[in-house]
């Protein structure tokens, strides 16, 4: 394959994000098939630390500029592009989060290729690489070929594991130069989350609501069986866009990455969004009336059935137990 | 302030999604299609600023069964203007679906100026790309995504976009600019079905030609198929009263309770 696999470091607020080691793992496998070396690309300001960290690589192309510490997509994409033009890599691989996604569309189209998306697995096979992509909320799966190049690719968080992308290998860091203009769109401050009631990512019993919970009022359903347990109400993207629960109590892309012993889940389909907030939850028990629900793949307890009618049910036999 | 909303259909997962017969792409013959929600978002979003602001908020669809259901409710909810691209058969590569938007939106007379086009951040098909920032490079206009908020205030939207464990960002974009929508600051607004049947005796849905446009051609789908499950749930069977037993009994099993 002509052209090294380039995976973007994804660094937020003084941290590598666990997702690039994912992508390492990931870059690992493919310029392996290909045949190609690994490289990482750091963009940052003063984070060279950081980039000691990426030692999976077999190179980090690290870039300081002031202009790359603030979360500015359209300086990002510049500064990759200038990058690919010199250095010609064959494939891209960008993560999926909601902080390098814009990177990597913003990219695509000021190199006028595709921004491939959804990607969960790659494989080089000669020159060619084999994407598989997830579409439809997770109920189909695509096996794309990338002829583009470079290919620039979002991978979907999980692809690998994280431990696999670690390494105590020291890093060879090439210092690379950027230019970049005054970017158009300027960012202003950091706006974190305000102190919820409840930490959701400190209880050991969850009760998630999604769509199939039909109306606010059923809310109270979810609640009370929440209450039995000694535990507390989150939701899917449906169930906050509604307003009916807070911001605090979002589970997914955008909310919180919760790990707890129960996580009940009542309507929710589980779009891959949701599932990479709670997908190492010790026990998941999935109700949906969708027998064909991607959670049912996730989950390790299964009902098909409707979650207005087991959650009260549950929720009386725990009583009863519990005394 | 005039605001332009781009939307496209998607598939309903609510229904069961079935192969077409190449093995590449999904079986149309019974597929149940609805708005992309982050579009629905998006609109809702222009019609909160019009209400803020005044001005015009126009939609623009690519067509499809049903659209037209879509563009009167979307015109009785204020929506002033409701434009349709006809002559496209099922859209399924989000770069062709660029390449037509942005086709018209250039050629169209009066689609511009406009201080905002907003759409949806994302779509549950969108293999071969996200609509905004494809569309706001070729009108050379600044792009910002996963948005949840914009206040717009002398030739600036401010706009909040969304990062992860609750954290967001603010940022200063200049108008005219395109916003890829994660949710409106409000649950898309309900109308009434009197309302929706007044706007189809009273108003009109436009329509413009599909340019003819050259398909995307390096992402090239070798085969679609039902994901292949690599571990299943236990799945738990009887009456709501059964499972319910089961559940907790499992739980009890566990240390749980």
């Amino acid at each position: 394959m002509a052209g090294n696999i380039w995976i973007v470091a994804e660094a937020w607020r003084g941290q590598v994000s666990e997702i690039t080691f994912e992508l390492l793992a990931l870059g690992r496998e493919v310029a392996g098939q290909a045949g190609v070396p690994l490289e990482a690309v750091l963009l940052g300001s003063n984070a060279r630390e950081l980039a000691q960290k990426l030692g999976a690589a077999d190179t980090v192309l690290y870039a300081d500029n002031a202009a790359l510490a603030d979360p500015v997509p359209e300086n990002a994409a510049a500064a990759l592009a200038q990058l690919i033009k010199e250095r010609q890599p064959a494939a891209v691989l960008v993560p999926l989060t909601n902080l390098s996604v814009d990177v990597g569309v913003v990219l695509a189209a000021q190199l006028n290729v595709p921004f491939l998306n959804y990607c969960k697995n790659l494989k080089a096979d000669g020159g060619n690489l084999t994407a598989t992509c997830v579409l439809y909320g997770g109920k189909m799966e695509a096996t794309v070929t990338a002829s583009a190049k470079p290919a620039i690719i979002g991978i979907l968080p999980g692809a690998r594991s994280v431990e696999q992308g670690r390494s105590d290998k020291a890093a060879a860091i090439t210092d690379v130069a950027v230019t970049l203009a005054a970017p158009k769109v300027h960012f202003k401050k950091y706006l974190d989350p305000e102190t919820a009631d409840v930490d959701i990512t400190q209880k050991d019993f969850l009760v998630a609501v999604g769509r199939g919970i039909q109306t606010k009022d059923n809310l109270e359903l979810a609640e009370d069986l929440a209450a039995s347990l000694g535990g507390a109400v989150c939701g899917s993207r449906p169930v906050i866009d509604q307003g009916w629960l807070g911001l605090s109590r979002q589970v997914g892309k955008s909310g919180m990455l919760v790990k707890p012993k129960l996580y009940v889940m009542l309507g929710i389909s589980g779009a891959p969004e949701h599932v990479e907030g709670m997908k190492s939850s010790q026990c998941i028990i999935a109700v949906n009336t969708d027998a064909a629900a991607p959670i049912f793949n996730v989950a390790h307890y299964g009902v098909v059935g409707d979650a207005l009618e087991v959650a009260p049910a549950l929720t009386e036999k725990i009583k009863a137990r519990k005394g | 302030m005039n605001i332009l909303v781009l939307m496209k259909v998607v598939p309903d997962v609510v229904e069961e999604l079935e192969v077409g017969s190449d093995g590449k792409s999904l079986d149309t013959s019974f597929l149940r299609t609805i708005i992309n929600e982050r579009d629905d978002h998006a609109l809702e979003q222009a019609l909160l600023l019009k209400d803020k602001h005044g001005g015009k908020v126009t939609l623009l669809t690519l067509d499809a069964p049903d659209i037209d259901d879509v563009l009167f409710t979307a015109l009785a909810k204020g929506t002033d203007r409701a434009v349709k691209i006809c002559g496209v058969e099922s859209v399924q590569s989000t770069q062709t679906a660029v390449k037509l938007f942005g086709d018209v939106i250039a050629k169209t007379p009066d689609l511009l100026p406009v201080d905002l086009i907003l759409t949806g951040v994302s779509a549950i098909d969108d293999l071969d790309g996200l609509m905004a920032a494809p569309i706001a490079h070729q009108l050379g206009w600044p792009y910002t995504g996963v948005v949840t908020h914009v206040t717009l205030a002398d030739k600036t939207a401010t706009v909040i976009k969304e990062f992860a464990g609750g954290v967001r960002g603010e940022y200063d974009v200049p108008t005219p600019a395109v916003l890829g929508i994660q949710a409106a600051e409000k649950p898309p607004r309900y109308v009434p079905v009197a309302k929706v049947r007044a706007a189809m005796k009273s108003q009109t849905i436009e329509t413009v030609d599909a340019p003819a446009v050259e398909a995307a051609t390096t992402v090239e789908v070798q085969q679609m198929a039902k994901p292949q499950v690599t571990g299943h749930a236990e799945m738990l069977e009887g009456s709501a009263e059964d499972v319910a037993g089961k559940i907790c009994e499992l739980l009890a099993k566990r240390g749980l309770l």
